[in-house]
């Protein structure tokens, strides 16, 4: 007897409906449906009521959670917050993020990123390196319009990341504040 | 120099040969903005705006396809047929191109400066077996169908192909009953006298409407649209017979295809809706004002009724180009099954059934009677009520499993008949 996990009880037999009178002669159903789309084709009040036109008309977005393109976030004074502890990089299923850290200079932190390398053609926007970030260095902004042409110029680098930051604090505020745990 | 031009349009062949060199390119233009039109019409069906970037309401649309499309990579899979792969858009091109020549444009005109009683037919040849022309033209246009997706190398354009051609195979039957009915009523292959015909007596819409929705029907068949368009059914397979085909080749493919609706268009205008006649039965409006006005139009032979005879019978053929695209986005594809079925257990008997009750009124001695528009519907509501007598059809995977319902000792939903 082969095991099975699934029980007679669970089977739902779902019988085919039977053809109305008008469905089974067919030639009705035809043109009720014709008509329907001949009702859609002339009316520009459905049309106006569903076209957005892009680049003149947009979209309300969800800012807070948009999963765009990535930013390296700045602190108060302008540093990179990254403070190179990989997390992003384990987390990341798609393999898109490459980090070098250095013994830091500042203080407040052992390590930053000497380079902080993103490939936006690579990464699934899932969201990951945001949920692994210790000190919310590394956010999704809500930025979507991505183009390149070429794979190199798509490979985004920490002046570049921190760029995206400039362009988007605006837009969405950094989140929390860093907390390091070391003095400031 | 007036005297040549003159000569030149005073006689039938310097006058076709004109006609033909505008309608070439007249009809070129109309092509393309079939394209243009198609893709609106979808748009609004589906509560969209469509093409509206190129120029004002996106009228300049084909111009920046037709460039695009010269632009392209011309590319060439390995291991295809070079010479048929390379020939077969130009078949599907030129055949679809060559059917316009005989449908009866413009009717009879005659110049100013013709003598008195002579008159020139306005279309570019008028033979005597004109239908027969059309018709096996139209059959030709499977023939780029089948060579390009032979040649092409790829399965999924080599079955978009055979299944072009069995449904040509198909509709070519029903089609011919349809039009076999009409030829019966009016005694004439020639397209002008089937118009004269209908002058004469009555729309054949009217004469004969179960035909014309058989002629429809076939038509859609005939120029591999939906819901008749297996041969490119994008979700099976890929692109269907031109799957491999890229740049200007498949340019020609598409323009072939709406180069034949046009053509299938102006059969059906010419068939069953008084070709260039504005509205039935003018003959009998001659009294009126208005009317006079439509006789006018339909019975004199200035070249200026000629001309708007020429935009009665363009605005009949875009109405059917219409009614084309409005059932593409209507209705959903038939499974093949289904289409075959449709063609043998539909159409063909009601179009023999037509044929039988068009003979029979030929044998009484009178073709054109009311009695032949009764006996279509009648038959229609016959073959409706077999329909829903037999029963749910059951067919291919659905049988299989009653099959092993009942082998199991199971009871299945509905007894196949």
């Amino acid at each position: 007897m082969p095991s099975r996990n699934w029980r007679e009880t669970d089977i739902v037999v779902v019988d085919q409906p039977e053809l109305t009178l008008s469905e089974r002669l067919y030639l009705p159903q035809i043109f009720g449906g014709m008509r329907t789309t001949l009702r859609h084709m002339f009316s520009k009040a459905m049309r106006d009521r569903t076209v957005v036109q892009y680049p003149e008309q947009k979209r309300p977005m969800r800012i807070e959670n948009y999963r765009g393109v990535h930013r390296l976030n700045r602190d108060e004074q302008g540093r990179v917050a990254c403070v190179a502890c990989f997390m992003c990089e384990t987390a990341c299923p798609a393999h898109c993020i490459h980090i070098e850290g250095a013994p830091s200079p500042w203080p407040d932190r052992e390590k930053y990123p000497i380079q902080f390398d993103i490939d936006e053609l690579r990464c699934i926007y899932c969201g990951m390196c945001e949920e692994a970030c210790p000190v919310d260095a590394i956010e999704l902004t809500p930025e979507f319009r991505l183009v390149g042409q070429s794979r190199e110029e798509m490979i985004f680098d920490k002046e570049k990341l921190l760029m995206v930051f400039d362009q988007t604090r605006h837009l969405k505020p950094r989140k929390n504040p860093p907390i390091t745990g070391y003095a400031g | 120099m007036t005297a040549m031009v003159q000569d030149i349009l005073g006689s039938q062949l310097g006058l076709s040969l004109c006609f033909i060199a505008v309608s070439i390119l007249v009809i070129l233009t109309a092509v393309a903005y079939c394209i243009y039109f198609e893709r609106k019409i979808a748009a609004w069906t589906q509560d969209r705006y469509g093409p509206n970037r190129v120029g004002p309401l996106g009228l300049l649309q084909p111009v920046a396809d037709g460039i695009k499309f010269i632009l392209k990579e011309d590319f060439v899979p390995g291991r295809v047929d070079r010479v048929l792969f390379h020939v077969a858009p130009m078949v599907a091109f030129i055949v679809a191109m060559i059917g316009f020549v005989v449908l009866p444009f413009g009717g009879r005109i005659r110049w100013p400066w013709m003598e008195e009683g002579t008159e020139l037919l306005l279309q570019g040849a008028s033979i005597d077996i004109g239908l027969l022309y059309l018709l096996a033209v139209g059959s030709m246009a499977v023939y780029g169908v089948v060579l390009g997706g032979w040649s092409s190398n790829n399965k999924y354009a080599f079955y978009g192909a055979m299944r072009a051609a069995a449904q040509m195979l198909s509709y070519e039957i029903p089609m011919g009953l349809a039009l076999l009915t009409v030829i019966l009523a009016t005694g004439a292959l020639r397209l002008e006298s089937i118009v004269d015909a209908q002058v004469a007596h009555a729309w054949n819409l009217l004469l004969h409407p179960v035909a014309f929705l058989m002629l429809l029907t076939t038509a859609l068949a005939e120029t591999n649209r939906a819901p008749f368009d297996l041969a490119e059914a994008e979700q099976e397979l890929v692109g269907g017979y031109h799957t491999e085909y890229t740049s200007m080749k498949f340019a020609l493919f598409y323009l072939g295809e709406y180069a034949h609706i046009i053509t299938a268009s102006g059969l059906l205008a010419t068939v069953f809706l008084g070709g260039w006649e504005p509205v039935p039965f003018t003959r009998l409006l001659a009294g009126t004002t208005w009317g006079g006005w439509l006789h006018w139009i339909a019975s004199s032979t200035s070249p200026l009724a000629g001309l708007v005879r020429l935009g009665v019978f363009g605005g009949k053929i875009a109405f059917f180009v219409f009614v084309f695209m409005w059932v593409r986005w209507s209705l959903p594809r038939f499974r093949f099954d289904q289409l075959m079925r449709l063609a043998w257990k539909g159409l063909v008997p009601v179009g023999m059934g037509m044929l039988a009750v068009q003979g029979w009124l030929l044998y009484r001695g009178t073709p054109v009677h009311w009695s032949a528009p009764v006996a279509e519907v009648l038959l229609l509501v016959i073959a409706g009520a077999v329909n829903v007598a037999s029963g749910r059809e059951i067919t291919g995977r659905q049988a299989s499993l009653l099959r092993a319902a009942s082998v199991r000792g199971e009871v299945g939903g509905t007894p196949a008949r």
